[in-house]
């Protein structure tokens, strides 16, 4: 029995030994503070982004997808510049997602915004475009998913093809999308973690410092994982509230 | 609130297993140790995989370990090879995060580490090094024409940014705060790479780039518009390290070691890699 005891006491010491020297010593603390600050930074600003550059590359692909046929038909220069934009935003698609994003991160940090001395910056522009292909096609899906006779009905309510989409198709497709939208916020979120590659302090690099400097791998990354777990979770709630809410218009 | 505390639990539970487990894995590990040692007093089972003796390295550090094809080249991996030669075991490498070099050492992963690293007490703490072969010169890299001339011109008022490679002496060095002789973690900016650090000085994201000298020598070499500072930021020592239970493999490798720099086999390695006339030039 206190040999159990024992046990479990120099258990816990070594343990408070290493959370010392991993988080207390040199106020190494700061490094995950400011980690996470900047982690969060990167993943709120550009999933606004994300969330700009996907509604308008949406529209634009669920505009072609439902009336090229018809526009087709009728021709003229409003088909030939939709069908333009269309195409411009599959090239951006193609490509964003046909590319890691760590890889895409370093040729914004050390090609196209090579000037830029803000990393943080930088990050939050690579990831904001990336994350927008996928947004993108998530309200694509959503928009598509609202059976045509949600549309029909609009346009024989006299509602012209924008007041159709903004007062019927898009509250609806918002409500499908919201469960697969939070799964890129998670995503997003834990894809930043690939920030430490051109030089930026993100909660993973911090974590990355500590077990550098420390030569000790338990505590920092359990700590980070904890963290970024808890992000998670807060996050999967929020949007959890927010779920709920938008379904009490269906009693 | 309920929910909340059971979340809780579940988090510290798992903590806790993971605890458990780690350093139960620990003491099998020690076990094995103590077999290892014991065996090496008849033979020389000194290394983890018998026959074979691991040595991590972070190949991006000319002219001491980098990538050429597919295998390995530099002053660190011919030495190795020697020793390995000399202690008649097969030499395996691993190219891992400079980072993560001490910490596999530790545990057992790895038999040495060979990655131009600097003895520091930090480091001590938690491996033993074999005698120096080397000596390292931290040296601070900028464009030609830039403002700073020599290192009374590096400020930590904010103005400017220095790069480094993570984790290397110059990354600890510079981090120290203004007071300890460094220029204050928030002027520093650690990249993954040398070459990346040296990218981002070309671009102008840093103001200088504080790494070892022969690496630096390459990397001036390999880019036009660059130069390094006359005087030294640091000069320190180069060595091995091994585990510190694994005397055994401590004591071999010194003694390799030893025989290579005594029959001239280190020095003409060294200056294989670095040309007599290069260290002429900055000597002057």
């Amino acid at each position: 029995m206190d040999g159990i005891q024992a046990w479990f006491v120099q258990q816990f010491t070594e343990l408070k030994d290493k959370f010392i020297l991993c988080f207390i010593d040199g106020d190494r603390w700061q490094w995950i503070f400011d980690g996470l600050l900047n982690t969060l930074k990167i993943t709120l600003f550009a999933g606004l982004i994300g969330v700009l550059i996907g509604i308008i590359v949406a529209s634009v692909r669920s505009s072609y997808d439902k009336n090229s046929e018809s526009l087709a038909l009728r021709g003229g220069f409003g088909y030939h510049l939709l069908r333009f934009i269309n195409g411009i935003c599959q090239l951006y698609l193609t490509v964003i997602r046909g590319t890691p994003v760590v890889v895409q991160l370093m040729i914004m940090y050390f090609i196209i915004l090579k000037s830029s001395t803000n990393g943080v910056f930088v990050a939050v522009i690579t990831f904001g475009i990336n994350s927008g292909a996928y947004v993108a096609e998530i309200f694509r899906s959503g928009i598509m998913a609202v059976d045509a006779g949600q549309f029909e009905a609009g346009r024989s309510l006299g509602f012209n093809y924008v007041q159709t989409m903004r007062y019927i198709i898009i509250p609806q497709a918002f409500k499908t999308v919201l469960p697969t939208l939070c799964n890129e916020f998670i995503a997003l979120l834990k894809e930043t973690s690939v920030a430490g590659y051109v030089g930026i302090s993100d909660l993973t690099k911090a974590g990355d410092l500590i077990r550098g400097r420390t030569f000790e791998a338990f505590m920092p990354l359990i700590a980070v994982a904890i963290i970024y777990l808890v992000l998670v979770v807060i996050l999967t709630r929020l949007v959890g509230v927010l779920e709920r809410r938008l379904r009490r218009s269906e009693r | 609130m309920k929910k909340v505390i059971s979340i809780l639990m579940a988090v510290v539970m798992v903590f806790a297993a993971c605890m458990l487990f780690s350093s139960c894995t620990k003491t099998e590990d020690e076990e094995e140790n103590s077999t290892n040692e014991a065996a090496s007093q008849e033979s020389t089972a000194m290394t983890a995989k018998e026959g074979v003796l691991v040595m991590a390295t972070n190949a991006a550090f000319p002219p001491y370990e980098y990538k050429e094809g597919d295998s390995f080249a530099g002053i660190d991996v011919e030495i190795a090879t020697k020793i390995a030669e000399k202690l008649g075991l097969t030499l395996e490498i691993q190219d891992v995060e400079f980072g993560s070099i001490i910490g596999g050492v530790q545990s057992g992963k790895f038999d040495m580490g060979v990655a131009g690293m600097t003895v520091n007490e930090e480091r001590l703490q938690s491996v033993n090094f074999t005698d120096s072969y080397a000596t390292g010169v931290q040296v601070v890299i900028v464009n030609e024409g830039s403002a700073i001339a020599s290192l009374d011109d590096l400020k930590a008022d904010g103005s400017m940014k220095y790069g480094v490679q993570q984790d290397t002496t110059g990354d600890i060095y510079s981090s120290y705060s203004v007071d300890e002789g460094g220029f204050g973690e928030e002027n520093v900016i650690r990249y993954k790479t040398g070459a990346d650090a040296v990218q981002a000085l070309k671009s102008g994201k840093v103001d200088a780039v504080i790494i070892d000298n022969e690496p630096a020598k390459s990397f001036v070499a390999a880019n036009e518009g660059l130069k390094i500072l006359d005087t030294e930021y640091a000069v320190e020592d180069y060595a091995i390290c091994i585990a510190k239970e694994n005397t055994a493999l401590l004591d071999a490798v010194n003694e390799a070691l030893a025989e290579l720099k005594a029959d001239g086999t280190l020095q003409q390695i060294i200056n294989k890699y670095i040309p007599a006339s290069l260290e002429d030039s900055s000597a002057a």
